[in-house]
């Protein structure tokens, strides 16, 4: 009953093409944007925004970027975490060489510094596709990962490698406490996300679903797929260097090629798959996931020892995280093989019927 | 120098031959089903780690040997029935991920059962140069790299003839080709499968022998996953010859890089150079040495 479009007629095209054109969609939508921009800063502690929120929203705009590349466009990459690198160490280059540059300019350009490598590493999949080219993107993983640590000049000859960030100054307004870089990179996020919605129904995006389902076809119907691949690889690796830019300067507050290593690049990939490939909404989802469940299982450790008194072994119960955050990712992918946005699209479904089962 | 130069392609030749070991191990898989197996480094990992810690509570060799290999095969039965056959007909990216978490639990369950330290796995030969060779040629050749090449050759040999001549290496090989066809014609597709899961578990038994012999049995041994990969890609995902080969090729360029070319851009280039090598390569071969010949455009 609360979740019914009849009704709801459409007189212009432009309401026909409209992101969302369900009245209830853009309630719910408005709804959570008030409370990420006004209830959660007035409420939240600041252990919530820096272990939970930043990261949260950092990592769920470079799993936006690898849904852009895998999800929409098709070619699998194993290498976000490095492109995630080019960015903070461009961002951070800018910044340190170009005086006065303004920091979303210089967090833009190391977008752009991404996008480059992005391209250049993305010229084999005119040739290899599948596996081959997922390995074949390592190689931008541990390339990229190796340069930055061994040639000087990017990290300006720092000797120990971990570079502190300069804090985040915007026309004179430094953004320093965990509420004030919450808002800072949600602004961000929210936009790019935004792009990415307009992006991914649009030209480009159809391009990009059309070389995912049928290469050939869509060469067909004069779709270039060189253009539309190499497009993919630039838009998704603008993103991870936009992502890899806050990752450094809102969330660590270092800038070092270790925080981007293949672990980081699965658990990119781990979030478009368990939140739902090919969709906007499954970055957030499964971003949330995986940076929510290893906090919430510590806790159910931490609370099981306390109460039961097993008197647990640290390195126990980390084996145990690491078992149990394995086995509910295949349980996933078993349960609910399009993801958690799936879930969300079924529960719709029986909104939209409520309280009538069909 | 032209006798230091044969001696580091020797040695690299020698550890291409421990690359091939886990390859083999993914190419197994990733014939019969499709599967693209992360999970093998964890499996080599489990192998050598489950070997030493029988040892240690007093079993002989002979003894934790067998049981190990046991525990592999129930290991690799369990994965085939319960992580891989309810993904059954879904896309490969999802079976890559689910074996990605599965390389997670195993690591975890490994270190849970047996402790997380550094151990050493003495299998009785000796990391040294053979004497006679060091003397004729002044090449210093380890005896165990060439036992350790010799026990790959057995096991390639082996399973190259389970392969042809044998009833289930045949459906094996039909259900490579073909899972439909394989089926229509009576062979039982799950059957085979566990089979496959039990053979990579055996593999990865070996290779964890091997490796855990030569570089102590540690967390690091997952990461011998990471070496095989570009040697899959030079060689070809589903061919057997092509793990060799490209093994080798792999082994061979990366210790040659690394010593003469190394020095000039300030080391540490064996990380990436085997992958930037294979990337080249499959610019001019995109499916590899060996791989079945991709028939499409891109």
């Amino acid at each position: 009953m609360l979740y019914r479009e009849a009704g709801q007629f459409k007189s212009t095209y432009a309401a026909d093409a409209a992101i969302l054109p369900i009245r209830q969609d853009r309630i719910g939508l408005a709804l959570i944007l008030v409370v990420a921009f006004v209830v959660i800063p007035l409420t939240a502690t600041p252990y919530l925004f820096s272990a939970i929120l930043i990261p949260c929203l950092i990592l769920a705009l470079a799993a936006l970027g690898l849904n852009i590349l895998t999800g929409y466009a098709g070619q699998l990459s194993l290498g976000t975490a490095a492109f995630m690198a080019v960015g903070a160490f461009a961002s951070y280059n800018f910044l340190l060489r170009i005086p006065g540059i303004p920091l979303l300019l210089a967090f833009a350009g190391g977008g752009v510094m991404a996008a480059a490598v992005g391209i250049l590493f993305g010229l084999p999949s005119l040739r290899i596709r599948g596996f081959y080219l997922a390995v074949a993107t390592l190689a931008a993983q541990f390339f990229i990962l190796w340069f930055l640590t061994k040639v000087g000049w990017v990290t300006n000859y720092n000797s120990s490698g971990v570079i502190t960030a300069r804090g985040m100054v915007i026309a004179g307004y430094a953004f320093d406490s965990p509420q004030e870089k919450y808002l800072l990179v949600l602004t961000i996020v929210t936009l790019l996300a935004l792009a990415a919605k307009n992006m991914t129904r649009g030209n480009i995006g159809r391009q990009w679903m059309a070389i995912r389902d049928m290469d050939v076809a869509a060469e067909v119907i004069g779709i270039r797929p060189v253009r539309a691949k190499l497009l993919a690889f630039a838009v998704s690796s603008f993103y991870c260097g936009v992502a890899g830019a806050l990752y450094a300067y809102a969330y660590l507050g270092t800038v070092e090629p270790e925080a981007y290593n293949l672990d980081l690049s699965f658990r990119i990939l781990f979030m478009i798959i368990i939140g739902g490939i090919g969709t906007i909404l499954g970055a957030f989802l499964g971003s949330a996931f995986i940076v929510v469940m290893p906090i919430v299982l510590t806790i159910v450790v931490h609370f099981l020892d306390d109460t039961l008194h097993l008197s647990v072994a640290s390195s126990v119960a980390s084996n145990v995280e690491l078992m149990v955050f394995g086995g509910l990712i295949i349980f996933f992918l078993i349960v609910e093989p399009h993801g958690l946005a799936r879930i969300w699209q079924i529960t719709k479904e029986k909104l939209r019927l409520w309280p009538f089962p069909h | 120098m032209i006798s230091f130069f044969f001696e580091v392609l020797i040695g690299g030749l020698l550890s291409g031959v421990m690359y091939s070991l886990v390859a083999l191990g993914f190419v197994l898989i990733y014939k019969a089903s499709g599967v693209f197996n992360f999970a093998q480094g964890s499996l080599v990992f489990f192998a050598a780690l489950t070997f030493v810690g029988l040892t240690e509570h007093g079993l002989s060799f002979g003894v934790a040997l067998v049981a190990t290999l046991a525990v592999m095969i129930v290991l690799g039965l369990l994965i085939e029935r319960l992580v891989l056959r309810p993904l059954v007909n879904q896309p490969q990216i999802s079976l890559f991920m689910a074996t990605i978490g599965l390389s997670f639990f195993i690591e975890g369950l490994a270190q849970l059962l047996w402790g997380a330290n550094v151990r050493g796995l003495e299998l009785g030969i000796q990391d040294e140069p053979i004497k006679w060779l060091s003397d004729v040629a002044g090449i210093n050749v380890s005896k165990f790299d060439l036992v350790a090449a010799g026990i790959a050759a057995v096991l390639v040999a082996g399973l190259g003839l389970f392969f042809s001549r044998t009833r289930i290496g045949r459906a094996l090989r039909a259900v490579a080709d073909d899972h439909q066809a394989a089926l229509a014609v009576g062979i039982p597709l799950q059957q085979i499968w566990g089979i496959v899961w039990a053979v990579a578990g055996f593999v990865a038994l070996v290779a964890g022998m091997l490796w855990g012999a030569r570089n102590g049995v540690q967390f690091a041994l997952t990461f011998v996953a990471l070496k095989a990969l570009p040697v899959l890609i030079l060689g070809g995902f589903e061919s057997i010859p092509g793990a060799i080969v490209g093994g080798l090729i792999i082994g061979a360029t990366e210790k040659l890089a690394e010593v003469f070319l190394g020095p000039y851009v300030g080391g540490g280039i064996e990380g990436w150079f085997p992958y930037v090598l294979a990337l080249l390569f499959l610019l001019v071969r995109p499916e590899g040495l060996f791989g079945e010949k991709i028939i499409r455009r891109i």
